[in-house]
This record gives C-alpha cells, sequence and structure tokens, in this order.
C-alpha cells in the first residue's frame, strides 16, 4: 500500500500515542514509585525517623543475615515444592481420567475446576471454618472414622499446621493443573496411544514414552506458572494461621507485610522486597525463555 | 469387541468414576459447607457435633448482620473499584495492546516486562506504592484502588488483547483506512467488534483478577474504601467468630463469578495461562 508521506508520519507518531496512556499510568504507578523505593532502601527510615540519612548496603546486609527473613524464605520454598508437587500428581491424575470420552463429562468438568476462580482469602477462611477443632467438619468425620471424638487443633498444633496449609492450597491450585493438562492431553492425537499399544506397550510405558513426552511443553508452562505463583502466597495463609504458630508458617509476603505495614520499619522492608524482586526476575526469566521457546514453536 | 476387552472397559469406567467420585466430594465439599453456614443460624454453626443440614434454612438472619456490620457497602465498594478499574484497563490497555500487534512498538522487551509484572510479589509491588500514595494522600480513596487495580490488570490486558487484535486481517482494516477512517475509528468500529469475544474474556477475567485480589486492598484501605475481603478480616478476630457473616460474603462474592466463569469454560485455560495453552 503507497501512504502519502503525511499519512506515514501519522502512524509514526499515531503508534506511540496509542501507547501513551499505557506507559503513563505504568511510569506513575509502577516504575516511579519503584526506583523512589530503591533509593530509600539505602536509608534508615522507620517509625522513629521519618527523615532517614544514608547508610549505604546496611539493610540489605540486614536482610541477608535475619534468621526470619530465612525462616519465611524457607516456609515459602516448602509450601511451593509440596503443593506444586501433590498439585502436579493430582491434576495429571484427575486429567488423564477424564480425557477423552465419558459420559456425564459436561457436569462433572465445571465442578471441578469451580475452586480456581474463588477468592484465595475467601478459600482460606473457608477452610479455616473446616478445620476448627469444636465446630469444623473434618473432625467431626475422622471421630465416625475413628469411632470416638477427635479433637485436633489443627492450626495451632506445630505438627498439623502444615498438612493443614498444603491441603487448602491444593484444594485451590489443583483445578488448575487439571485443567492445563486436560487441555494439554486433549491435543495428543490418540494414534500415538493406540500405535504404541497395538506395538504391545504396557499402560505404564505408554505413559512414560508416549504421554509424557507429548504432554511436557504444557505441563512445563503449567509447573512454572504455579511454582511463581506460589512464592507469592499471602491470603490463604493470612487467613489460616497469620503464620502462626509464633512465626512457624510465616511466609516472605507475610513477613514483608508485617515489617512494612504493622512495624513501618520502611527502609528496612523496602530492601526485603527488592530482594524478593531479584529472585523472582531470575525466575521469570526462566520462564520467559520457556514461553518464547514454545511461541516459536507455535507460529 | 472381545467379552475379556468389554469387562476390561467396565473395569476401567468403574476406576475412572471412582476417582471423578472421591474428587467431586473433595472439591465440592467446601463449597456445600460454606453455602450451609450461610443458611444456619448462629446456634447451628456454633455446635458441636456440627450440623451437617440447617433445620429451617434462612439466609435473611445473616444477610440482615452483614448489612448491619457494613459487609454489603464493601461489596459494593469493592464492585466500584473493580468495574471502574476492569473499564479503564480495557480502554487504556487495548490501545497499547493495538499498537504493539500491528507496528511492534516497544518490541520484545515490551512483552517480557508485562509478562514479569505477572509474577511479582504483590506486597513487593504495593510497598513503594504505598509510599507514593502516602505523600499523595491517596490511601483509603476510590481514586487510588482504581487506578492501582487498573495498572496493575494493565499487563493482562495489554498481552491478551494483543493476541486477539493479531487475529483480526489486517486488510479489513486497510480497506477502512482507505475509505478515509481515521486510526481511532478504525480501532472502534472495525477492529474491536471483529475481537469482540476476546475483548469480552480479557474483561471478564481481568474483573475476576481484580475482584478476588485483597493485599493491595488490606495495605490501602483504612475506613472509607474497604472493600469485601479487607472487610472480612474483621469477621475473624482473635477472640471473636462471626461464621454467619463471612460464609455469607463469601457467597454474595463468589456466586457471580461462579456463573460467569461457567459461561466462558473455553476461556479458562487460555486466561490462566496468559495464552501460554490454549
Amino acid at each position: 500500500m503507497i501512504l502519502q508521506p503525511r499519512a506515514r508520519s501519522n502512524q509514526h507518531s499515531g503508534k506511540y500515542a496509542l501507547i501513551a496512556p499505557a506507559t503513563l499510568l505504568i511510569l506513575f504507578i509502577a516504575l516511579f514509585p519503584l526506583l523512589y523505593s530503591i533509593i530509600v532502601s539505602f536509608q534508615n527510615i522507620d517509625a522513629r525517623t521519618p527523615v532517614g540519612t544514608f547508610v549505604g548496603f546496611k539493610n540489605y546486609h540486614d536482610v541477608l543475615r535475619d534468621a526470619r527473613f530465612w525462616n519465611a524464605l524457607g516456609n515459602t520454598a516448602l509450601i511451593m515444592v509440596v503443593c506444586v508437587l501433590a498439585e502436579l500428581v493430582l491434576g495429571f491424575t484427575l486429567a488423564q481420567t477424564l480425557v477423552g470420552h465419558l459420559p456425564g463429562k459436561r457436569f462433572i468438568v465445571p465442578i471441578l475446576i469451580l475452586p480456581v476462580v474463588i477468592a484465595p482469602l475467601i478459600v482460606g477462611y473457608t477452610w479455616r471454618m473446616l478445620w476448627d477443632t469444636q465446630y469444623g467438619p473434618i473432625n467431626q468425620v475422622l471421630g465416625w472414622i475413628a469411632g470416638r471424638p477427635v479433637e485436633i487443633v489443627w492450626l495451632a498444633n506445630p505438627a498439623t499446621v502444615w498438612p493443614a496449609i498444603f491441603i487448602t492450597e491444593i484444594w485451590q491450585w489443583t483445578p488448575f493443573m487439571f485443567l492445563v493438562l486436560l487441555a494439554g492431553l486433549s491435543s495428543i492425537n490418540p494414534e500415538y496411544r493406540e500405535a504404541a499399544e497395538m506395538d504391545g506397550a504396557s499402560g505404564w510405558q505408554v505413559l512414560r514414552f508416549v504421554t509424557l513426552p507429548l504432554v511436557w511443553p504444557v505441563m512445563a508452562v503449567a509447573i512454572l506458572f504455579r511454582a511463581l505463583d506460589a512464592f507469592k502466597v499471602f491470603d490463604i495463609v493470612f487467613a489460616l494461621t497469620n503464620g502462626g504458630p509464633g512465626t512457624m508458617t510465616e511466609t516472605v509476603s507475610l513477613y514483608a507485610y508485617t515489617l512494612g505495614f504493622r512495624n513501618f520499619r520502611i527502609s528496612y522492608t523496602a530492601a526485603l522486597t527488592f530482594v524478593l524482586l531479584i529472585i523472582v526476575s531470575v525466575a521469570i526469566t526462566v520462564l520467559w525463555r520457556r514461553l518464547s521457546a514454545n511461541e516459536e514453536k507455535l507460529a | 469387541m472381545t467379552p475379556t476387552s468389554r469387562r476390561h472397559k467396565r473395569n476401567s469406567y468403574l476406576l475412572r468414576y471412582l476417582i471423578i467420585a472421591i474428587a467431586l466430594v473433595f472439591f465440592g465439599f467446601p463449597a456445600f459447607w460454606i453455602a450451609t453456614i450461610a443458611f444456619k443460624n448462629s446456634s447451628e454453626y456454633f455446635r458441636n457435633p456440627p450440623v451437617w443440614i440447617p433445620a429451617a434454612p434462612n439466609i435473611q438472619q445473616n444477610l440482615d448482620k452483614v448489612i448491619r456490620t457494613g459487609g454489603l457497602t464493601a461489596v459494593g465498594n469493592s464492585l466500584i473499584v473493580t468495574v471502574c478499574a476492569t473499564l479503564i484497563a480495557l480502554l487504556v490497555g487495548t490501545l497499547a495492546a493495538y499498537s504493539i500487534a500491528r507496528y511492534r512498538t516497544g518490541g520484545n522487551n515490551f512483552a517480557f516486562w508485562i509478562l514479569s509484572q505477572r509474577f511479582l510479589p504483590p506486597v513487593a509491588v504495593v510497598f513503594p506504592v504505598f509510599l507514593l500514595f502516602r505523600a499523595l494522600r491517596w490511601v483509603d480513596t476510590f481514586q487510588g484502588l482504581i487506578i492501582l487495580y487498573a495498572t496493575f490488570s494493565l499487563p493482562f490486558v495489554v498481552w491478551m488483547m494483543r493476541s486477539y487484535i493479531r487475529e483480526v486481517p489486517i486488510e479489513i482494516e486497510e480497506s477502512a483506512q482507505v475509505d478515509g477512517a481515521s486510526r481511532l475509528r478504525t480501532i472502534f468500529s472495525i477492529t474491536l467488534p471483529l475481537a469482540l469475544p476476546g475483548l469480552i474474556a480479557t474483561g471478564i477475567f481481568t474483573f475476576i483478577f481484580n475482584w478476588n485480589e485483597f493485599l493491595f486492598a488490606l495495605v490501602l484501605s483504612r475506613t472509607n474504601v474497604i472493600t469485601y475481603p479487607v472487610k472480612m478480616t474483621s469477621y475473624f478476630g482473635p477472640e471473636s467468630a462471626f461464621w454467619g457473616e463471612a460464609a455469607t460474603v463469601s457467597l454474595i462474592a463468589t456466586v457471580p463469578i461462579v456463573i460467569v466463569t461457567l459461561l466462558m469454560q473455553r476461556y479458562l485455560v487460555t486466561g490462566l495461562t496468559l495464552g501460554a495453552v490454549k
């Protein structure tokens, strides 16, 4: 198409005009505050010192030697590893169960995916009521099985608090894995499977050498999405235990929240959140490589 | 089909339905429980052993308590914030997405930046924003929350709309422009109507993400603009528990989302994985 000179220069300025509102919002709300908080992280502002002086890398140095920070980071990693693994296994099992023709599938799938769209905070409070020692149905059902009253204090007992958090988190996010893996499995041509079975492959061999390699690109994306989201975990733990008993189940997001918005250690929180940003940025770079590789494959 | 393979098939159906039955109980029960609490009175939900089915199901008593404690106001605040933020994000984000889809504005780095926003820990993001809003006196205001939610919805909107706009054949736009339509006119009367299903799906997902958001609101709400998740925290004190109120607010906040999700099922995977899985 031949453009008039005027039209061409219009197009050039036009493409930036279209992107300007978004860029301004982002500069104003995301980028500018971030730069400001980097400056703050090198100062010593807290509730008692509203005007700070520069202290160099002291805050960063303290963050890296903060036992409570490492405890929170370890807890976050624990939730990430245990839950994402469990969600993967359960989600894959469910997806395998429901892939292909199955009478009633139209009504089953919608019920299984609902937890994904419920607010995590609501999920947390709902399960807080389910885990309740006296009025919760979980102890009641366990009591039926055991044949005597069960009175486990799920959320305050160090031995049971982790399983309670894991199960709640797994309840909410297994459906995500299931849904994504169901999409992945459904797109596999059944002929591959049939050909392998024809050649005498066992069910396990079909799974290991046909299904898994074919679904792996989708699975990798699902794992990375879940792992990066699990790193942010806040709402569910906030509702269930608020990090307790003590700081036993505190995650990095909870710790940063307490530091910044309850204790007002402004500069220290700025440094800590910046350390978090660096950790996550590295992880996202990995995800980005994976996604752009996928996009090239599709294109 | 031979009898053995038929029996094999029947057994495999049996196993599949067994797994499904367990899954349905596990994933369905919490929803059932929260719904029954909303329809119980407090002597029923605070009883040991727990009552499963309320004797006289009635949500009115809990609804009255929700209204008295400001729960419905909080749901209304959430609605105002979420709707405004979603509309702003859709408008601003779609224009940017158009520019990126058609002219590759910003190149690859822009796309990467968008992706990174989706995964940054909200607590790390909101802390600097809190410092800014405190200086602007925007803490505890509608404009503060709306602008914040709109901005952090932009990555999702831009990313999704970019791919939906790419699917609109460029030739249609070119012929409109040859006929003398301006660029904005072309976008609004040609491109967007053709990308409408994608625009609606993007809008609904943006709405759901903002509707479910808790941490931003927790940090930036005080007394004026309390959203429903922040309100829910007040139902669970160290010494108190307002289960009926909490369950009723949960129900009010969740049922519409669930209905919409069922209608949008087709788009769910794409929406949840930023289009990485279709």
